[in-house]
C-alpha cells in the first residue's frame, strides 16, 4: 500500500487544521468531564459492588495500556524523520486525541480507587511494534492505520463487559475517536472505504 | 415419554439454539479476524497491551515470560485448548474471573475462526 502523493495528505491537514484549532486544548476538559462523571453516577449508587467497580477498573486499565502506546506509536512515526510536513501535523494531532485519551482515563481510574498503569519506555514499544522495519511515510501510516482500526475494535469489544453502562458510552466515544482516525489514515493512502456496513466491533 | 426425557430435549434444543454446536473454524478467515479485532492488543511475536499470541493453543494460561499478568490470570490453571479459548473470547470473566481483558467476541463462527487461526500459528 503506498502513498499515491503528496497532494493527499495535504489536502488532508487542510480539511482537519482547522478541526484541530477549534477542537484543540478545550477537548481535554470536555473527554475528563465526560468520564468524570460516569464515576460520579457510580458513587451515587449505580453500581452495586466494589468488584464490580475493580473489573470496570481493569478494563479501563486495558484501555489506558492501548492508548500509551498509540501515543508512543505516533512519537515513533514522528521522530522517524519518514513523514512529510502536513502528515506530520496530522499525526501529531492524532496523537493530541491519545493523550486527552490518556489522561482522562487516569483520572477515571484514580477516582476508581485505581491504580493507573504506566507507560513503559519507548524502546520497548519500537521493539514492539518493530519500529525498525519502517522503510517510508507509507509503511508509518500503514502501522497507525492498523493500530486505529484494532483500538476502534478493542473499545467496542469490551462495551459489554462493563459494569456501569456510563464507562460502556465512554468506550463507544473512545471507539469513535479511533474510527475517525482509521478513516482519514484510510484516505491519506487513497484506500477504498468498505463496501459493507457494520465491518467494525461485531 | 417421561417428564425427565421431555426436559433433556427440550434443554438440549435450547442449548442448542443459544450457543451453536463448535463450529469448524476457518484459519484464513480467522486471520482477518485476528488482525482486525486483536491486533489493538496483541501480535502473534511480542507481548503489547496483552500477551503474544503464537503458541498460545497448548499453553497454560499466564505462562508468557516478560508478561506481567493479572494474578488471576497467572494462577489460573486453564490450558489453552479449542474449548478453553472459545470460553474465554465468549466472556473471558465467567472461565476466570478477575483477569483484566474483558474483550468478548460476540459470534461463534468468529471465535471458531480466530481460534482456528490461533491453533495454525501455535503449530497444531
Amino acid at each position: 500500500m503506498t502513498l499515491s502523493s503528496s497532494a493527499k495528505p495535504a489536502g488532508l491537514v487542510t480539511e482537519r487544521r482547522a478541526f484541530f484549532r477549534s477542537a484543540g486544548a478545550a477537548a481535554l476538559s470536555a473527554t475528563a468531564v465526560a468520564l468524570i462523571s460516569g464515576c460520579e453516577s457510580m458513587a451515587q449508587g449505580s453500581m452495586n459492588s466494589s468488584s464490580m467497580t475493580m473489573a470496570d477498573v481493569n478494563i479501563l486499565n486495558v484501555a489506558l495500556g492501548l492508548e500509551h502506546e498509540a501515543i508512543n506509536a505516533y512519537q515513533l512515526g514522528a521522530e522517524s524523520g519518514l513523514l512529510q510536513p502536513p502528515v506530520l501535523n496530522v499525526a501529531v494531532g492524532f496523537q493530541s486525541h491519545h493523550k486527552e485519551h490518556r489522561d482522562a482515563l487516569i483520572a477515571t481510574i484514580r477516582k476508581l480507587g485505581g491504580m493507573p498503569v504506566a507507560e513503559k519506555p519507548k524502546a520497548e514499544y519500537a521493539q514492539a511494534l518493530n519500529a525498525g522495519s519502517l522503510r517510508s511515510q507509507a509503511d508509518v501510516l500503514k502501522l497507525a492505520q492498523r493500530l486505529e482500526r484494532g483500538a476502534a475494535n478493542a473499545y467496542l469489544g469490551v462495551i459489554p463487559s462493563f459494569g456501569d453502562k456510563g464507562l460502556a458510552q465512554v468506550a463507544a466515544r473512545l471507539a469513535a475517536d479511533e474510527t475517525m482516525h482509521w478513516t482519514a489514515l484510510t484516505g491519506a493512502m487513497a484506500e477504498m472505504l468498505p463496501q459493507k456496513a457494520l465491518t467494525f466491533g461485531a | 415419554m417421561p417428564s425427565s426425557r421431555v426436559l433433556a430435549i427440550v434443554l438440549a434444543l435450547v442449548l442448542g439454539l443459544a450457543e451453536p454446536a463448535f463450529a469448524n473454524g476457518n484459519a484464513e478467515r480467522g486471520r482477518d479476524l485476528y488482525e482486525s479485532r486483536c491486533i489493538g492488543c496483541h501480535s502473534l511475536d511480542a507481548n503489547r497491551i496483552g500477551p503474544r499470541h503464537r503458541g498460545v493453543h497448548g499453553r497454560k494460561a499466564g505462562s508468557v515470560p516478560g508478561f506481567t499478568y493479572s494474578p488471576a490470570l497467572q494462577n489460573s490453571p486453564v490450558v489453552w485448548n479449542d474449548e478453553t479459548l472459545m470460553r474465554w473470547l465468549t466472556n473471558p470473566q465467567e472461565i476466570i474471573p478477575g483477569q483484566r481483558m474483558n474483550f468478548r467476541v460476540s459470534q461463534p463462527q468468529d471465535r471458531a475462526d480466530i481460534i482456528a487461526y490461533l491453533k495454525k500459528e501455535s503449530g497444531r
